[in-house]
């Protein structure tokens, strides 16, 4: 009858604990069951980072062809702006509750919340980085016998992908923290040992907790390091500290929000 | 017999909205709202406290950091490196590799939030500063003010816009972070949200959900117009042309 696991209750505490758990799997909180080890830890991780990664690149499909349009054009930078200003201001949980509310639990519907949630950093740095392309250049570009399309492929979205890639970042950042409340909808996820102590224990919780917190730092660091490799070579010239900059204030436009 | 239908219809739609048929198919039921709005006044208030504190703690810190690295330039870098890396950690996560330090409750999540408008209002502080033009500082040392006068007479009041708009916002992304305070046991407008506990038919009940969600969004909203009415009464010199 004994499990295939140890029932380690009690023998660490703290840190230890939860890294025991990582590390060793382990008879649950309620017993019958094993919970922790690097398998489950590692498999609850990568449905962590699909239903990430399909909501980021839902939202880059949406956010980034209707920020370069409306750049292009030179229009829509209210529209462009408030986005990010609104997608602040409401809690990704209330977000998630009115989703499992109104319309149910599941994969689609937290894909959905996700996606919500990436889509105003993009679509405002996709904007704001189009827009920030001289229009001289763009004169010039359309000077040599670019088309249209030709300009926003060409010109401006060379231009802009700095930028668009902090968005992205930004976003991915945001997602990946989101998706830890996942389980809520019935999804999961590295959400799913906080959000069932009852199974897995204050082990479990900061287990992920850790877990998380690890796997958003190297979201962070990955794509700020494809957002270096993007930058074209003519933007690099000179020091980083423009760059940076951009990376801090373009999430949170301040110069729009001085008003 | 389609007026039939119709009554009929309507009549379903009358009771699904008021009788406890609504609350029993989890509806949003403003009849029940209007029984029950009085148990979220707690949670709201709790709400503001997290918000509030977290953010006078926070601007604390963040000032202190933004003046010494307004003084000693070298350290910006590092400050938005350490407050980067902290904001980049999930609340959720981080109230849970607090919970063995600070223990469930207020602490934690006061603690958590508090990191969490560092580098906002850090980044914000320090650009205003920056973005002082440098003929007024020229100026005013040319006028015999001292560094610290200058610095309290000339740059923090014009740096004041990006200050608060730093300040508004840090206190909306905290109104959004607060909802999960209830993970360190901090209570506010999450519990509500989440927690079968609360007694309010948690996440799958509408009612509950629209209540404590809507409160939540009403709550930055509302917050961050007063902030911007404030900016409006401080800088009166700013309101020509930005109407």
């Amino acid at each position: 009858m004994s499990l295939p696991c140890p029932d380690v209750a009690g023998r660490h505490s703290g840190f230890v604990d939860a890294f025991d758990l990582i590390f060793h799997h382990r008879e649950s909180i309620s017993g019958g069951v094993c919970v922790g080890g690097p398998g489950e830890i590692g498999h609850l991780a990568l449905l962590h980072l699909e239903v990430s990664l399909v909501a980021v690149v839902i939202a880059v499909l949406i956010a980034v062809p209707v920020g370069l349009w409306l750049g292009h054009i030179r229009k829509g930078e209210f529209l462009a702006v408030s986005v990010s200003n609104v997608g602040r201001a409401v809690p990704s949980l209330a977000l998630l509750a009115f989703f499992v509310a109104f319309l149910g639990v599941g994969f689609t519907n937290v894909t959905l919340v996700l996606t919500l949630l990436a889509i105003p950093p993009i679509l405002t740095n996709t904007y704001v980085g189009t827009r920030q392309v001289e229009a001289e250049t763009v004169a010039a570009a359309r000077g040599v016998g670019l088309t249209e399309a030709q300009i926003v492929g060409q010109v401006e979205l060379p231009l802009a992908l700095p930028t668009i890639f902090a968005g992205i970042r930004t976003s991915a950042v945001a997602v990946v923290a989101t998706a830890t409340i996942a389980p809520l909808a019935n999804v999961q996820s590295l959400g799913t040992p906080i959000l069932e102590p009852q199974t897995y224990g204050d082990a479990g919780q900061l287990a992920a907790a850790i877990v998380v917190a690890l796997i958003t730092l190297a979201v962070d660091a990955g794509l700020g390091m494809a957002q270096r490799a993007v930058t074209p070579r003519g933007l690099k010239v000179g020091t980083h500290a423009p760059e940076r900059r951009r990376r801090f204030s373009l999430g949170t436009p301040a110069k729009t929000e001085t008003t | 017999m389609n007026a039939v239908v119709l009554a009929q219809l309507g009549n379903d739609f009358f009771q699904k909205r008021t009788g406890a048929g609504c609350v029993q198919s989890q509806g949003f039921c403003p009849s029940w709202i209007a029984d029950h709005i009085n148990e979220y006044w707690g949670p709201l208030g709790e709400h503001v406290f997290l918000t509030l504190v977290s953010l006078a703690i926070g601007f604390g810190i963040a000032f202190t950091l933004a003046i010494l690295a307004h003084k000693r330039r070298w350290l910006t870098g590092p400050i938005t490196a350490v407050t980067g890396a902290l904001y980049t950690i999930p609340s959720v996560a981080a109230f849970f590799l607090l919970l063995p330090i600070t223990g469930r409750g207020n602490l934690t999540a006061i603690v958590a939030l508090t990191t969490y408008t560092l580098l906002i209002l850090f980044r914000n502080i320090t650009t205003g500063l920056r973005n002082v033009p440098v003929d007024a500082v020229d100026a005013a040392r040319g006028m015999g003010l001292t560094d610290n006068q200058i610095l309290r007479q000339v740059e923090l009041p014009l740096a004041l816009p990006e200050i608060l708009a730093g300040v508004r916002i840090a206190f909306t992304t905290t109104v959004g972070l607060a909802t999960l305070a209830f993970f360190a046991g901090g209570g506010g407008l999450g519990e509500q949200i989440y927690s079968e506990k609360a007694g309010t038919g948690g996440i799958f009940f509408k009612s509950n959900v629209v209540v404590a969600g809507g409160l939540a969004i009403l709550l930055a909203a509302v917050g961050d117009l007063i902030i911007l009415a404030g900016q409006r009464i401080a800088l009166p010199w700013r309101r020509v042309g930005n109407a």
